[in-house]
């Protein structure tokens, strides 16, 4: 569905995209993970047809995003929710989805029955004639994603559609996605919220000017440092730590009676562990998994990058 | 390209106009005040010698040309500025509607409603100015072919040069009021006619008039070539203050 290869761009020096790939399937919800500056709003620019490529190639539903006679047609099957919602304060929420219904191309039908199920989806049906200047940030949050939805697009771009909304506010905005992605609409999403990204992408893509890492959510952290056993002691001693060293384990941290241990299938060499330590007169208190966090792979890429 | 998209959007900016007092003030009640007390200080100037007067009736007209480039500037700015000023230029451009299409919009939402008010006002101007000098000239001076060529002619160009100078003016300043201050520059070149008019030192009649509209006209094609440049997504998104 969205296809992109060593996608550039330049701003006089600065390169704010370097020679990003990925792809995106149908259906799917791909995150893009990174700072301030990192380059995600530009991405999400190029893929829009709102701004040009310096070089490389991308392809949304086979359209050439370079190409001017196929971006209307990209336009007429993307939604783009940017960063600021930048939505007409003078007029009412119906006003404003019906201009940009227009815009779209919807015929006058389908518009009006697309604005009320969009508005009683997202509670907002009762506050269709008030005027958006009126809303809150999260009503007017609600309204942006509305107003990309108008048109029945394919492809959603969402540049931080949580940003500044408050936890419930954010909650209604994120469970739409995840009812917009049972419908199998594509969905790039740009977040600098990690627990977002985990809870909604498929794919996650960690972008700091060049793409860092991509891969699932557990595919990322278990890029960090694999999995590691913990296992809390009564007491640990030399004769412990011999018996472990026999089973050929990873790499083992002592630290006041608990043992790290690096393991490379759990459950295999967790009872053989639990063995050992019980045969060389250890008493275990309990045995748990270390799982490193999206928030873990995220640093390492940042910080590495 | 397609009008009715343009003509979508000039709608959508009517409604926010509606909302705008100022720019409602502006566009209806200054023309309107114009209309009125422009002819009453003619009644009220009796004994003005009839060739006299012809000068004086043709410069006064000649003003509601400064006003049609004055107003136009006010609605263009909140025009353009308003939708940078509101950040609805990223959604706006993300539709498919071509760079061309968004820019008519805009100029019809800039000139249509100045130009309806101005000519409006100059009905009323010219009513109003006919029953006032009609014991003095002995028939009625308007219509006539130089208040013509200024209602079909100079003021749509002054109007469309105003729309273009918006334009340009919106790549570079964040405020509508800074936008509308730099735009009344535009009255300057008009106002300096008017006043070398009043004092006698051009008349403005027929072959005057062709020659303002003739350079008028060139202004405005060098100016939309200007503004269609400056009027793409990429400049507003990269390089637009």
């Amino acid at each position: 569905m969205i296809d992109v290869e060593n996608l550039t761009r330049v701003f006089g020096d600065v390169t704010a995209v370097d020679g990003i790939t990925f792809h995106v399937n149908e259906g799917e919800i791909f995150g893009f993970l990174g700072p301030n500056g990192a380059g995600k709003t530009t991405t999400v620019r190029m893929l829009s047809c709102l701004i040009s490529k310096t070089s490389g190639e991308a392809h949304i539903a086979d359209y050439d995003v370079s190409n001017d006679s196929d971006s209307l047609k990209i336009r007429k099957i993307i939604g783009l929710v940017p960063d600021n919602v930048g939505l007409y304060e003078e007029l009412s929420a119906y006003r404003n989805l019906d201009f940009y219904g227009k815009l779209y191309e919807c015929p006058e039908q389908r518009r009006k029955e697309n604005i009320e199920r969009l508005l009683r989806m997202l509670e907002l049906w009762d506050k269709r004639d008030v005027k958006v200047g009126t809303f809150s940030k999260g009503m007017k949050q609600k309204l942006a994603v509305i107003r990309a939805l108008i048109h029945d697009p394919e492809i959603l771009f969402l540049d931080e559609p949580t940003v500044n909304l408050d936890p419930e506010s954010s909650k209604i905005v994120r469970d739409f996605i995840l009812e917009l992605k049972e419908e199998k609409k594509t969905i790039f999403l740009n977040t600098h919220n990690l627990d977002e990204a985990q809870r909604l992408c498929d794919k996650i893509g960690i972008l700091n000017t060049k793409l860092r890492a991509i891969g699932t959510p557990e595919e990322l952290e278990e890029s960090v440092w694999g999995k590691k056993t913990v296992i809390q002691l009564e007491q640990v001693n030399k004769v412990i730590l011999k018996a472990l060293d026999k089973l050929s384990l990873g790499k083992i941290v002592h630290n006041n009676n608990k043992l790290t241990i690096d393991v490379v299938n759990p459950e295999l060499d967790n009872p053989n562990i639990v063995n050992a330590i019980v045969g060389a007169g250890g008493h275990v208190q309990y045995v748990t998994e270390l799982s490193p966090t999206l928030e873990d792979a995220y640093l390492k890429f940042v910080r590495k990058s | 390209m397609k009008l009715w998209k343009s003509w979508v959007i000039a709608a959508k900016d009517f409604s926010v106009f509606r909302n705008k007092k100022s720019v409602i003030y502006s566009v209806v009640l200054l023309p309107f005040v114009v209309s009125i007390s422009l002819p009453i200080a003619i009644g009220s100037g009796q004994g003005i010698p009839p060739v006299l007067l012809s000068e004086l009736l043709n410069s006064f007209s000649f003003f509601f040309i400064i006003l049609a480039a004055s107003l136009t500037t006010v609605i263009a700015s909140y025009s353009l500025i308003g939708e940078k000023v509101e950040k609805s230029i990223e959604p706006l451009l993300a539709t498919p509607t071509t760079d061309g299409e968004i820019l008519l919009g805009k100029c019809f939402a800039a000139f249509l409603p100045t130009i309806i008010s101005i000519y409006v006002g100059l009905v009323i101007f010219m009513v109003l100015t006919d029953i006032m000098t009609y014991k003095t000239l002995g028939y009625f001076y308007f219509p006539n072919w130089d208040i013509a060529i200024m209602i079909l002619i100079i003021t749509p160009l002054a109007s469309i040069l105003s729309v273009e100078l918006g334009v340009i003016i919106s790549s570079r300043v964040n405020d509508v009021r800074s936008a509308q201050q730099l735009g009344q520059l535009v009255i300057i070149p008009f106002f300096g006619v008017y006043i070398l008019s009043q004092i006698g030192f051009i008349s403005l009649h027929i072959n005057n008039l062709l020659i303002i509209s003739g350079i008028l006209l060139v202004i405005d094609l060098v100016l939309f070539y200007i503004s269609t440049i400056t009027f793409n997504r990429e400049e507003i998104l990269t390089n637009w203050k």
